[in-house]
């Protein structure tokens, strides 16, 4: 089996497979990136909008209600598919990379709305009610007294999300998007060795999720003294 | 004209009516304490009156001003006129001493930067706390909290001044460093309510005492009435299992 490894290894590692395998790279790390930023945005937005108390929003709130609940109970694989039979009546001529990228927004936004909405509720009434004594409008108080006070209840849960996340993305090799999970089948496909297709892989999980894991790590601790 | 008067006022969460037709009225520069048992509602009456719980009825008058608890406008403007410091967890835990004093005159009120932390280094010291003007309030002992607590609830230079239970939750040797600084604010023309349980300090300062018991106004008088000669029942009996302690 090593031999097999050793005799592969020059034809595997030429610029055209490496290529490859970066862009595959790309499109993991991507889906990851604009899923998790889109999610923190839209997420912040329902958990804001959950959290108000205005009866005018009170239709929205319900909508944005059933939105988190459902697509948190759907398996990802599934809201794949159901983006793809929406999206392509609707858009023709969407990339496959475009419909894993939407299916991955609307995953990350109802998981990371959660996340922030527990945060947000972890503030003590009392410090909003301050606030609110001292003039702040809705957007002040949750800049200046909310969001500053709940950071340290959020970013552990959220980068575990993320790192999670990025394994997550390998599901859109089942629509056909050329990610890493997708890469190391189609090498193994033409003929190289599965522990040098799937090694390659591997590694660059590892690239891509270890360095995420660190930082939050670190980013937990200094939040954590201060 | 009473510099702030309370008409009728009711509020109620749900379906629980837990403020009755309160009435009440004070002048400026008038010290009114508010005492009576746990649960009658006094909490609520603060917080009607600074708009932080719904009136559901009854009438807020300040300088015969009628205030609007459904406007933005009128509330806005009711808080730049009354000030309240609560029982605890008061300050923002993610400002230093000094910002706390000042974020709300600077970044709501819009007064030059300079001018209002030449203010808050002054009632920091008034307080006794201008030793701490960096620390955040976690370092600080809840006394220490709630004396920096009164400097930020003057910052914005206040009519009326309302304090709920604001020794409550201290230790006992902290509670006479706070009511000293409450004491040290009596003759400066602020109009206060006080909602206390500390009966020497409330008939010390107090130029009338308010008896409440679920949501209604029982009595209300000279602190000699109520503590020496309570015209209810329900005060005397208070007082006095309050004062047996
Ligand atoms: N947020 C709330 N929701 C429901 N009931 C409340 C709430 N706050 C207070 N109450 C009730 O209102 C009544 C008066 O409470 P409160 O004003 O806090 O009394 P006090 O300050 O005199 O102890 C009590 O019966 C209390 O249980
Ligand atoms: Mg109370």
């Amino acid at each position: 089996m090593l031999d097999t490894v050793m005799q592969q290894a020059p034809a595997f590692f030429n610029p055209h497979n490496l290529v490859f395998i970066l862009q595959a790279m790309g499109r993991t790390l991507g889906m990851t990136i604009v899923g998790c930023t889109t999610g923190f945005v839209l997420g912040m937005a329902i958990a804001v909008l959950r959290g108000s108390r205005s009866v005018l929003l009170l239709p929205l709130r319900l909508v944005a209600i059933g939105y988190v609940e459902v697509f948190r109970r759907i398996p990802f694989l599934v809201i794949l598919f159901i983006v793809l039979f929406v999206i392509e009546p609707l858009l023709p001529g969407t990339s496959l990379l475009g419909i894993a990228t939407i299916s991955v927004c609307l995953l990350s936004t109802a998981f990371l709305s959660e996340i922030i909405r527990a945060g947000l509720e972890s503030v003590p009434g009392r410090q909003i009610d301050g606030a609110h004594a001292l003039n702040f409008n809705a957007l002040q108080t949750l800049v200046m007294v909310t969001l500053p006070q709940s950071w340290k209840v959020i970013l552990p849960p959220a980068a575990a999300f993320v790192v999670m996340f990025v394994k997550d993305t390998s599901l859109a090799s089942q629509l056909g998007v050329i990610e890493l999970t997708f890469a190391g089948k189609m090498l193994v496909n033409r003929g190289f060795s599965p522990l040098l297709g799937f090694g390659a892989i591997l590694v660059c999980y590892f690239i891509l999720s270890y360095p995420l894991s660190r930082a939050a790590a670190r980013l937990e601790k200094r939040l954590a003294a201060s | 004209m009473p510099h702030l008067e309370i008409v009728s006022l009711s509020s109620r969460y749900g379906s629980e009516e837990v403020l009755k037709e309160v009435s009440l009225a004070a002048d400026q520069g008038e010290v009114l304490s508010v005492i009576g048992p746990s649960g009658s509602g006094k909490s609520t009456l603060l917080r009607v009156l600074i708009g932080l719980t719904p009136p559901s009825g009854g009438e807020v008058f300040i300088a015969g001003e009628r205030v609007d608890y459904s406007s933005r406008r009128s509330l806005k403007g009711l808080r730049g006129k009354m000030s309240i410091v609560f029982q605890e967890y008061n300050l923002f835990q993610n400002m230093t001493v000094m910002r706390n004093v000042t974020v709300a005159p600077i970044k709501i009120k819009k007064r030059p930067r300079e001018q209002v932390e030449r203010q808050a280094e002054a009632l920091l010291a008034k307080v006794g706390m201008a030793h701490k003007q960096d620390a955040y309030p976690e370092e600080l002992s809840g006394g220490q909290q709630q004396r920096v607590a009164i400097a930020r609830a003057l910052a914005t230079n206040p009519e009326i001044l309302l304090f709920d239970e604001v020794t409550a939750a201290l230790d006992p040797e902290r509670v006479n460093e706070v009511l000293e600084t409450i004491r040290g604010l009596t003759n400066e023309g602020i109009t206060m309510i006080i909602v206390s349980h500390e009966m020497a300090f409330v008939r010390e300062v107090s130029t009338r005492v308010a008896m409440m018991d679920e949501g209604r106004l029982v009595e209300c008088g000279p602190p000699a009435q109520i503590f020496d000669a309570p015209r209810q029942s329900r005060t005397r009996e208070f007082v006095s299992s309050i004062l047996r302690h």
